[in-house]
């Protein structure tokens, strides 16, 4: 095999371009704030790094491909009448061991590098270090936000301070943060780039995202990174990253302050929850208890069965044709929720009797949340849904406070 | 914001009401200047007389070339369509910073983004893809038309019809406001209320029909119909890859069609298989929406492998380096494409174990990619190579491929896609590879092959004008896509509020003139060509070229090969003129022939107006045009009158005339 030239000219054109393309994309990219690598937060950080450690390995490979493909253009020109020419030439188990083996080797290396950052930098994993020379200290309690992506705004709930506020998100820097994400109708995806690479916000469903922010500032950006529909390009909140003395300051200033939007009850959050653009900043000193719950589990709307409820009918068999009363009081989506509202608006004793029936099923045994293990039933009659009774007298109020359950967790 | 209710309903139109005339100037001034148009082509067809010409020689024809030619026009409409959204998007995006909203709305850009990327994909690559295979195929292995001709010609008019639902969705109500794969719940009836979705659903459930049985059709072709002597090792790249492509269609379109159906119950039958009620479940969707989209960007690229394969072996004078490796990476990429679906949706929550699983398979199938391309290089190795228009589109092919193939790489480690996956650096490694590979291979296809379907070249000035405004417009267009990913921009914004952003979707804009001017330049190539088509004639095998469809005239006759011929080489053409073998001048027999059918085409016509009437839920139209439909297909079964035999007499005086297209060997 002849590959190479005894003219050193054309062979060092490829080496000299290569350089100058580097350096040109080196330049190029300092000019501009490209935050994917040069983050603020030390999980993108490791993203970003992992964005350039890939390339590097593929670019031994993809350099010379591309510096032959010009090389052999120029050399093998058909004017060039001083090149070998070999019509039949057609194969060479040499050369095909190399084509073959060569990006082989590339993605064993990049294979190995892919099991090792997917696992260590799952967003499921809880923050095992602050940056690449603090590890987390035993007694670091991550502060935990639960994120909801409504249309088309973002609510930040702080269970620990017991605030909340909308298209604003203040973490404080060098803290672990333990985000819980959920959205109320459609899909959206939770995106910081300065802290940690995203993760979709899908409603009825939690996703998770461990970071930690390493720097403070005030001008970081996050928005929704899969689009939602017309108020989609609006939906973006500023992001700050404050000391933990600023972070405290700031949450207690919520909780007190004059500019804030009172309680986040459920009556609250449901004016909120319908759709809105470009939603300034705004502050709630307080927040329902288990607000973020009723919304993973679809059941916000007074009078509107949890999905947790349903599988709890489900995990004792189902109602089996019974089970079609329960219909109205199910549906989520825009319609069922407005014949959910306005059956509660408006309690005619059958709404009244089909809210008591769903209730009294789930309530059975109280306390007892279900989970996802597929249990076999203890009577088979509930399997068909026979025998079980309508109740008839169930406190409303009662059942309103039943908590709902977190289990609805998006993981393959 | 304001939310248009439209809620109006009678039995005798359904949804169609006049409030279905969409409320935008920019789509008025479109139908004016589409419906002059349209008037002003009708007139000139009608004052022509080329009426009854393009009904008996086209529309109802059978003849694979003609369905080729026509699934290529097909292409090119629709390919102006897309690119006409894209302009509009890249002038959208350009242009709203600093507090301006633009030029388009919510509800105006989020259907062009739409619309756009179901039109490039569904009725502009596939239709190029399947009409290369159409045309080439047959003619490649000997044969005188696919196994079933009229299947053949109704898988094209369904195709048409899906292309003209899209089309009439401009103009009458609206298209999906989803994204071209109309992810639930945004594409449920909760949160899509009107027809955009449906317009969707049904376009593609319709031209899915037709790009199914096209595959049983050409797999039937390939396996059945080779000519005597081209073993499955001897069957041309092209024709490997195509075969490659019709099984991966045959698996993955019914995938498709399941899933459209499914949310088709959703929408019309209030079923909830993707609601969030209920137990429905989303991301169900997603998966099996991309266990048949990844399938589908191979379905796109690997007949364009083929392409690429053919020209470079050509041009180099050369044969192909490596041809088993190449028949066995383009069978592992068949096998592996099946296993990378979840990609997609890396940040969608799955674990780490999954996550890396659907990421190395990824990789892997880089390996075979890769070998196909260093088996290009290898055939450029050592070989006498021509810069004619095909090879230039390939050289730029291989070199742009390899960086789109790179970063997509990069985007199947998972980390790094969740720092990446849906931004603007996403758009520009699939615009790159798809650009840089599907629409690249398309020219070069077309210029390679257009000699033979017309007999005459195209144009090399014109085609290099339009080659050069290609690539420098790719570069400029999607490079800075590249950065401004990294910087953490995502996809389908309508407005930006980063005004340091700006001057880098003002240079994609350059670029997207400058392809624009690409295209203007390849449609005046094909202008003046046809035009100057005595000066452009040739003979059948101008390019001194290799496979079997060379080695019949420059257009073939309606029969293709006045005798079947026997292969003994991969490359049966070129050792046929190698080995001198002489074209036959006599005892031609009658050649037994399937007769042209309107079947096809109102069949297809049938089903266009079902999808309207489903789409705006005008059920007795609906039940009248599905009972014709069956109804009509079943009395097309009942016509015996399918095929006729072109007399001995009429070969052999078309061969008589061909004789001096093939001058003496070695001239």
């Amino acid at each position: 095999m002849r590959l190479t030239d005894s003219r050193p000219k054309p062979r060092r054109m490829p080496a000299l371009a290569r350089v100058l393309a580097a350096l040109s994309l080196t330049g190029a990219l300092s000019a501009c704030n490209t935050v994917v690598l040069k983050p603020a937060g030390d999980v993108a950080q490791q993203q970003g790094d992992l964005v350039v450690m890939s390339t590097v390995l593929m670019l031994i490979i993809i350099v010379p491909v591309m510096a032959l493909t010009l090389f052999f253009a120029w050399k093998y020109r058909a004017s060039n009448k001083n090149a070998e020419y070999k019509p039949d030439w057609d194969h060479s188990t040499q050369l095909e061991l190399v084509i073959w083996a060569a990006p082989l080797l590339i993605v064993i290396c990049l294979g190995a590098l892919t099991w090792v950052s997917t696992h260590l930098l799952d967003p499921y994993r809880t923050i095992g270090r602050i940056d690449g020379k603090t590890p987390v200290r035993h007694d670091a309690k991550p502060l935990e936000v639960d994120v909801v992506a409504l249309d088309w705004k973002w609510l930040f709930i702080y269970p620990e301070q017991g605030i909340a506020t909308v298209n604003e998100l203040v973490v404080p820097a060098g803290r672990p943060l333990d985000f819980k994400i959920t959205a109320s109708s459609v899909m959206n995806s939770f995106y910081v780039p300065a802290m940690a690479g995203q993760i979709y916000a899908m409603p009825g469903m939690q996703t998770r995202l461990n970071a930690v922010m390493n720097k403070t500032g005030d001008d970081f950006v996050g928005f929704s990174a899969n689009y939602s529909g017309a108020g989609f390009s609006g939906m973006r909140f500023k992001t700050r990253s404050v000391t933990e003395a600023q972070f405290a300051q700031w949450a207690d200033g919520v909780k007190a302050g004059a500019k804030n939007a009172g309680t986040l009850d459920d009556a609250t959050y449901l004016q909120l929850e319908k759709p809105s653009e470009n939603v300034p900043a705004t502050y709630y000193a307080k927040v329902a208890p288990n607000l973020y719950g009723k919304i993973l589990d679809m059941c916000v709307e007074p009078g509107k069965m949890c999905m947790s409820e349903m599988m709890a009918i489900d995990a004792r068999g189902g109602l089996g044709k019974e089970g079609i009363r329960n219909v109205s009081m199910l549906a989520y989506d825009k319609h069922g929720r407005e014949a959910a509202a306005e059956a509660n608006a408006n309690p005619d004793a059958a709404a009244r009797r089909e809210l008591a029936w769903v209730r009294a099923l789930c309530d059975q045994k109280p306390g007892q949340a279900p989970d996802n293990i597929v249990k076999a039933p203890a009577n088979q009659r509930s399997l068909t849904g026979a025998g079980l009774s309508a109740p008839q007298s169930i406190a409303f109020d009662k059942a309103l406070e039943k908590p709902a359950h977190s289990l609805l967790i998006s993981r393959n | 914001m304001e939310t248009v209710v439209h809620n109006h309903w009678s039995p005798l139109l359904g949804r169609l009401w006049w409030d279905a005339i969409p409320q935008e100037p920019i789509v008025w001034a479109t139908f004016a200047v589409v419906a002059l148009g349209g008037i002003a082509l009708l007139a000139a067809l009608t004052y022509f007389k080329v009426w009854g010409y393009l009904w008996k020689e086209w529309f109802t024809s059978v003849d694979h070339k003609k369905i080729g030619i026509m699934y290529m026009v097909l292409g090119l409409v629709m390919f102006v369509r897309g690119f006409a959204d894209a302009l509009m998007m890249r002038l959208q995006q350009a242009w709203a910073f600093n507090g301006s909203e633009g030029y388009l709305n919510a509800h105006h850009f989020d259907q062009v983004f739409t619309a756009h990327g179901v039109i490039m994909i569904f009725f502009a690559a596939m239709p190029f893809v399947t009409g290369f295979m159409n045309y080439v195929v047959p003619l490649q292995i000997g044969a005188r038309d696919v196994s079933f001709p009229f299947l053949n010609n109704f898988s094209f008019w369904m195709t048409a019809s899906g292309a003209v639902l899209v089309m009439l969705s401009l103009f009458i109500g609206e298209f999906g406001q989803t994204g071209w794969l109309a992810y639930p719940p945004l594409s449920n009836i909760a949160y899509s209320p009107w027809v955009g979705v449906d317009y969707w659903i049904w376009a593609l459930q319709i031209a899915g029909v037709g790009t199914l049985l096209s595959g049983v059709n050409l797999i039937c072709t390939i396996v059945k119909m080779r000519a005597p002597g081209m073993d499955m090792m001897k069957m041309p790249i092209f024709t490997w890859t195509a075969l490659c492509t019709n099984i991966l269609i045959v698996a993955a379109f019914p995938v498709l069609t399941a899933v459209l159906c499914m949310l088709t119950a959703d929408r019309y039958l209030g079923f909830d298989f993707f609601t969030n009620d209920f137990g429905g479940n989303a991301m169900m969707y997603v998966n099996l929406i991309w266990i048949w989209g990844h399938p589908e960007v191979y379905i796109l690229i690997l007949p364009i492998f083929g392409v690429f394969s053919e020209v470079t072996a050509t041009f180099c004078g050369k044969r192909l380096f490596g041809y088993s490796s190449m028949v066995y990476a383009s069978l592992v990429i068949t096998i592996l494409s099946y296993l990378v679906w979840l990609h997609h949706f890396f940040t969608m929550g799955s674990g780490a174990s999954v996550n890396s699983f659907f990421g190395i398979t990824t990789m892997v199938i880089s390996i075979p990619t890769g070998a196909k391309l260093f088996n290009w290089l290898f055939t450029m190795y050592h070989g006498r190579i021509r810069f004619e228009l095909p090879m230039m589109w390939t050289v730029a092919f291989m070199l742009t491929f390899t960086i789109g193939g790179m970063t997509g790489v990069l985007l199947a480690v998972p980390p790094a896609d969740f720092v990446l996956h849906n931004s603007l650096f996403l758009i520009a490694h699939f615009h790159n590879v798809i650009i840089g590979g599907v629409v690249f291979g398309t020219f070069a296809g077309i210029n390679f092959w257009w000699p033979k379907a017309f007999g005459f070249k195209l144009h090399t000035g014109l085609g290099k004008i339009s080659f050069w405004s290609w690539v420098v417009g790719f570069y400029l267009a999607f490079m800075p896509l590249y950065v401004l990913g990294l910087m953490g921009v995502t996809r389908r914004m309508r407005v930006f509020d980063d005004p340091s952003l700006q001057i880098w979707f003002i240079v994609a804009g350059i670029g997207a003139a400058l392809i624009a001017v690409g295209i203007a330049a390849f449609l005046a190539q094909v202008g003046y060509s046809i035009w100057k088509r005595d000066e452009l004639a040739c003979g059948g095998d101008p390019w001194d070229a290799r496979s079997l469809e060379w080695s019949t005239t420059s257009p073939p006759p309606a029969y293709n090969f006045a005798f079947t011929p026997v292969v003994h080489e991969i490359d049966a053409w070129d050792d046929m003129k190698r080995c001198g073998v002489p074209r036959p001048t006599g005892g031609f027999q009658p050649i037994h022939m399937p007769k042209n059918t309107e079947a096809g085409i109102i069949l297809g016509g049938i089903a266009t107006v079902f999808g309207f009437a489903m789409i705006w839920h005008i059920w007795w139209l609906a039940g009248l045009t599905f009972a014709g439909m069956i109804g009509y297909a079943i009395f097309h079964t009942f016509n015996y009158n399918r095929d006729y035999f072109i007399p001995a007499d009429e070969v052999t005086a078309t061969e008589a005339a061909a004789i001096g297209q093939f001058a003496p060997a070695g001239a």
